[in-house]
């Protein structure tokens, strides 16, 4: 594992499409920095030749017929738009 | 209804019901009284639709009328965690992001508790987007705890915790996803479940870390958490992590399940860290277990104990990024003014909508995933699930349960844990291996504080054998009248 320094916290925000004040940056470089430091503990654990879990339900793979359901209707759908027009969502001009 | 039936158990008044001695409707307006009353100073509700909910009651004792009563929850009020979708009503996950967020579907336990006759009443608070141990990580405000309002009522499914102890609802929902329904359940002096992973589909369920989140019932009783269970249990097909479990009359089994059984007390869960009250009270309990002919074992969980919360956060963290990134401000929740472009709307829309402790989340979870950390973090710490998972496996072999405290102390002050994440996340130290192993985990009340404050007893079980689970904890409850005490309003 990597030393606690390695946290870029502008890097990783950017990553995430989220927006930091000054003070939140310092705030949650120092915090996750406490907890990216009591996580190496991990690296005590012996691991070798083990298999990684995604989840403990003791089914692997779900298949259903390919026909159509129904589904949310227009209004339905737009419902909880933040904008919308023409049974469209609006965002900003995407192309110039 | 006199102010002391407004604790009773689900089962008792199903019985009421059914007898004709109380209307739905009468059993309604009481609990809508005693919300107004209480309310103000409990706050577990974000939200509730008195209107919606007495069309509910009325259709009720009409379907009783005509002789086509559905079974023992028509009739009964049940409170939905604010993360579990019902058509028509809000679903804001105590979050900015989702202020004004109008469900267009209902989650299928949703669909199941309609299909059963249940009233559903109101949305409960939480921490936003469930993640936290207090409530206090609410948009809308913490809630108090009915015990003693100055004391967080537990997380995340604080509001379905207190509602349930304040007398004003009988039954709730809530989600676990690292202790969240059973460290609640603890502190408020109720019964709260997780069920197995994969049992109760998570179809409507307000994701916040997938491989762990489960639905789960709060209660008076375990035969209430019993029959709520048996409401919501079993495969979806909507829920590709669905299991096809059977699943039996809950409450049925509790008659027939009389033990004895083998309980096995992991060393590890009563060492540094557990308040001596709150450890007196639990060995009290392993006392009534020995007594009654049960053999009780000491078994060692040690890497579950040493390495359960940091895997957690590494995993739950990771997944809560990857779904929180579909709030993005475009075909729903909240979406910034103040953006100069698309990408710039994306930043802004979660930067207002986002809460402290979820930014945290999500800035943490981006890290552990991203290029060049992947396998030093998530891959080993899904490794050490594997391990974890296998620990439990083999002590439950010979085990038919484990005993432990469900939280290492009683509720804590309001603020008193809230600017420190990481003493925050140690508050689930017994809980959250449960998660990660995707075994039954329940709360019930063993006791109180020398100052008053319920103590609660945890139970682990064998993958889907909740009817055992259930049964154990119903063996120690029948004994004990903690759930005949109740906080005074």
């Amino acid at each position: 594992m990597s030393a606690d320094s390695d946290l870029n916290i502008d890097y990783v925000a950017n990553l995430a499409r989220l927006a930091l004040t000054p003070e939140e940056k310092a705030r949650y470089a120092r915090q996750l920095g406490d907890i990216l430091h009591y996580v190496e503990k991990l690296k005590q654990v012996d691991v070798t030749g083990v298999e990684p879990m995604a989840h403990a339900a003791p089914v692997f793979n779900v298949w259903r017929e390919d026909v159509a359901q129904p589904g949310l209707s227009v209004d339905q759908a737009l419902r909880n738009a933040p904008a919308q027009r023409q049974n469209r969502v609006v965002v900003p001009k995407v192309v110039e | 209804m006199a102010a002391t039936s407004l604790h009773l158990p689900a089962a008792q008044l199903a019985e009421l019901l059914r007898t004709g001695k109380l209307s739905a409707v009468e059993l309604l307006q009481a609990h809508l009284a005693r919300i107004q009353a209480v309310e103000p100073r409990v706050k577990a509700f974000n939200s509730y639709d008195a209107a919606d909910a007495l069309a509910q009651a009325k259709a009720s004792d009409e379907r009783r009328a005509a002789g086509q009563a559905r079974g023992p929850l028509d009739g009964i009020p049940v409170g939905l965690k604010d993360v579990i979708a019902v058509a028509g009503q809000p679903l804001t996950c105590s979050s900015k992001m989702l202020a004004n967020f109008v469900s267009p579907y209902d989650a299928t336990v949703t669909t199941r508790l309609k299909a059963a006759g249940a009233v559903l009443l109101g949305r409960l608070n939480m921490d936003e987007f469930a993640m936290g141990s207090s409530t206090e990580n609410s948009a809308v405000g913490p809630t108090a705890n009915p015990w003693d309002l100055t004391r967080v009522p537990g997380g995340s499914s604080g509001g379905s915790a207190a509602a349930v102890a304040a007398g004003e609802v009988p039954l709730t929902l809530g989600s676990d996803t690292g202790g969240s329904i059973r460290q609640p359940a603890a502190l408020c002096g109720i019964v709260g479940l997780k069920p197995t992973y994969g049992l109760v589909s998570r179809y409507g369920l307000a994701a916040y870390a997938s491989s762990l989140d489960q639905i789960g019932p709060l209660a008076h009783t375990v035969e209430d958490a019993a029959l709520l269970l048996g409401a919501i249990a079993g495969h979806d097909e909507r829920d590709s992590t669905s299991f096809k479990a059977e699943v039996p009359d809950y409450r049925a089994e509790l008659a027939k399940r009389q033990g004895p059984w083998r309980i096995g007390v992991p060393k590890e869960f009563f060492g540094e860290g557990l308040d001596p009250e709150v450890g007196a009270a639990v060995r009290g309990a392993i006392e009534h277990y020995r007594r009654a002919g049960c053999e009780i074992r000491e078994v060692s969980l040690p890497l579950a104990s040493e390495y359960a919360i940091a895997t957690y956060y590494l995993i739950a963290t990771a997944e809560a990024s990857s779904n929180l990134a579909r709030y993005d401000g475009i075909r729903y929740g909240h979406r910034s003014t103040k953006a100069k472009d698309i990408v710039d709307l994306y930043f802004q829309s979660r930067a207002e909508g986002f809460g402290d402790e979820v930014k945290r989340r999500i800035i943490l979870g981006t890290h552990v995933l991203s290029s060049g950390y992947y396998d030093a973090y998530y891959l080993r710490a899904q490794k050490v699930r594997t391990l974890i998972r296998n620990e439990f496996a083999a002590v439950l072999r010979d085990c038919d349960a484990l005993l432990s405290p469900t939280s290492p102390t009683a509720a804590f002050k309001l603020g008193e844990k809230s600017s420190d994440p990481l003493a925050m996340y140690l508050m689930d130290i017994y809980t959250i291996s449960i998660n990660l192993a995707g075994l039954p985990g329940i709360s019930i009340p063993c006791g109180f504080t020398g100052g008053g404050l319920p103590v609660g007893l945890q139970l682990i079980g064998r993958p889907f054998d909740e009817a055992g689970l259930l049964a154990i904890a119903h063996h120690y409850e029948r004994a004990h009248d903690w759930s005949a005490k109740h906080p005074i309003l």
